[in-house]
């Protein structure tokens, strides 16, 4: 059998703030079409990794390859083949619906007809083709939740990337979405690597999962190999015997995860 | 349509949408049209630099062109704030060619609100005695890619608007005052003369007036020939130091 080269290869990757580690030497592969869950609690680095991968922000030491390119020297290869929807929000406010969605086919060279197509079909998915013309500044959080994942989902990239990208969603919305995820993963292919702190979602949608607590990663495998290893009869145990903590519990809406971010932000400056 | 179209309309809907911002913008100049030339015209005549108004107008234009493009950087700090910049780091559009869309944008943007400005002159009695319209706005939109592209370049090294307000402070009125807007650039000082030599928009306030009323003391080539120049290096500097951003 013909041995595929992973998509995603990350080797001793490290990042610092200053003198802070926020990743701290990972590795990981992720194969061709695979669903990939990055778990972990808040402030564990998921989201510092992400950025990293995608070109973001630069890694303080450590190799990647995305489909074959490097981050940091192959910056226009690496975007042609991801898609990201990112944990905080990145939509333009005084733009509408459409407009957003609009403007992201095209700097990603959608072609007119499909574009038309498909930014109809995803606002009509996630519920949102009434109020297209809409200025998002006055969308609820979880509108521009929907919002931001149908943009994500417009140009079918070779790897998807989505940054804890069902939180604060009801569990209803959120499984009309995985199920969306799962579709585009095994029709066509696509990559998906994503990030959760939901074990739950970790369990039910990835093939692979790699827990990560405090920058580094603690194990990784099928959720039963996981399950195994860690002697355990859920991953929620395993995640606790490994860690040696409960995941963050208390859940964050959208709009307040936002402002919580937005805090974060300000408080870095 | 391609990313730079798209990221020109972008700017465009917003400035459109936001109509405080664009008359907000207009009463400065409109403050200078009024104060200074019916303040300080009966003088210039009298020390026989002729009609203040006339040589006045272009030299304000500017200002409004100076002062929308070099504030248009701001956007970029914006939209680090909001979170959309990420949306448009990560596309597969080289960001240089973010960079031209994104300068395009303010500088249209400025533009108009130049020739804005350049009618509110003509109601206060500005009249256009060589009419070549067309070089005008060649070298407007010269002023406005300038200085969009130098606001841009600064915004890229910047987290916050208090830090982008406060270097804008520092260079708009020297740019502004060293210009040749609103004084006549000969029998200066030498120091005054070498800050105004090395002023991009001494160029184009010489350029605007040669077009506008016929009167240009390094003549039209020149004066464009620095500014593409200053354009061409301004765009590639900013499109460098807006490349370089990490979020
Ligand atoms: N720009 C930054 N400057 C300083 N510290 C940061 C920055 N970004 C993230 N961190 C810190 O790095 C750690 C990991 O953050 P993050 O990657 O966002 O975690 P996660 O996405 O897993 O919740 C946190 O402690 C966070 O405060
Ligand atoms: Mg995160």
């Amino acid at each position: 059998m013909e041995e595929k080269k992973p998509i995603i290869k990350v080797v001793d990757l490290v990042r610092k703030f200053d003198e802070f580690e926020a990743v701290r030497g990972i590795s990981f592969e992720v194969e061709h079409g695979e669903v990939f869950a990055f778990l972990g609690p808040n402030g564990a680095g998921k989201t510092t990794t992400i950025k990293m991968l995608t070109t973001l922000l630069k890694p303080t030491s450590g190799k990647i390859l995305i489909n074959g390119f490097d981050p940091l020297t192959q910056q226009n290869e690496v975007r042609k083949s991801f898609g990201i929807v990112f944990q905080d929000q990145s939509l333009d406010d005084e733009l509408t619906a459409y407009e957003n969605m609009e403007f992201h086919a095209v700097l990603y060279n959608v072609p007119t007809k499909l574009r038309k197509k498909r930014i109809e079909e995803l606002l009509k998915f996630t519920e949102l083709w009434e109020r297209k013309d809409d200025l998002i500044r006055s969308f609820s959080g979880g509108m521009r939740r929907r919002l931001e994942i149908a943009r994500g989902l417009l140009h079918h990239p070779k790897v998807l990337f989505l940054d804890e990208p069902t939180l604060g969603l009801d569990p209803q919305t959120r499984n009309h979405i995985w199920e969306y995820i799962k579709d585009l993963n095994q029709k066509e292919g696509v990559t998906v690597f994503f990030t959760t702190h939901y074990i739950d979602e970790a369990e039910r949608s990835a093939g692979k999962v790699a827990i990560i607590d405090h920058g580094q990663i603690i194990i990784r495998g099928t959720p039963s190999k996981i399950k195994e290893q860690a002697k355990a009869k859920s991953l929620e145990d395993a995640f606790i015997s490994l860690t040696g903590k409960e995941i963050r519990e208390e859940e964050l809406g959208v709009g307040e995860s936002m402002r919580y971010n937005q805090r974060l932000r300000h408080r870095r400056q | 349509m391609n990313a730079i179209y798209i990221l020109w309309l972008r700017q465009l809907k917003r400035y459109f949408r936001s109509k405080s911002r664009i008359i907000g913008s207009l009463g400065q100049p409109l403050l200078f049209l009024l104060a200074l030339s019916f303040g300080f015209g009966p003088i210039f005549q009298k020390a026989g630099g002729g009609n203040y108004l006339e040589f006045l107008a272009p030299g304000v234009v500017a200002m409004g062109i100076l002062f929308t493009a070099l504030f248009s950087g701001i956007e970029i700090i914006w939209d680090k704030q909001f979170g959309f910049l990420k949306e448009t780091l990560v596309a597969p559009v080289t960001r240089l060619r973010i960079m031209i869309g994104r300068t395009l944008g303010g500088a249209t943007i400025a533009l108009i609100q130049g020739i804005i400005v350049l009618i509110i002159a003509y109601f206060i009695g500005f009249r256009l005695s060589s009419i070549n319209l067309l070089l005008a706005f060649v070298f407007m939109f010269l002023v406005a890619i300038i200085f969009t592209a130098l606001g841009t370049a600064i915004a890229s090294l910047l987290e916050d608007m208090q830090g982008f307000q406060l270097i804008m402070n520092f260079l708009v009125m020297p740019i502004f005052f060293f210009s040749g807007a609103l004084f006549p650039l000969n029998d200066l000082p030498r120091t005054i003369s070498l800050i105004s030599g090395a002023n991009p928009l001494t160029y184009g306030v010489d350029g605007l007036r040669g077009a506008l009323t016929g009167i240009s003391q390094f003549g039209l080539g020149t004066d464009l020939l620095v500014l593409i120049l200053t354009s061409a290096i301004l765009l590639f500097f900013g499109g460098y130091l807006f490349s370089q951003i990490e979020i």
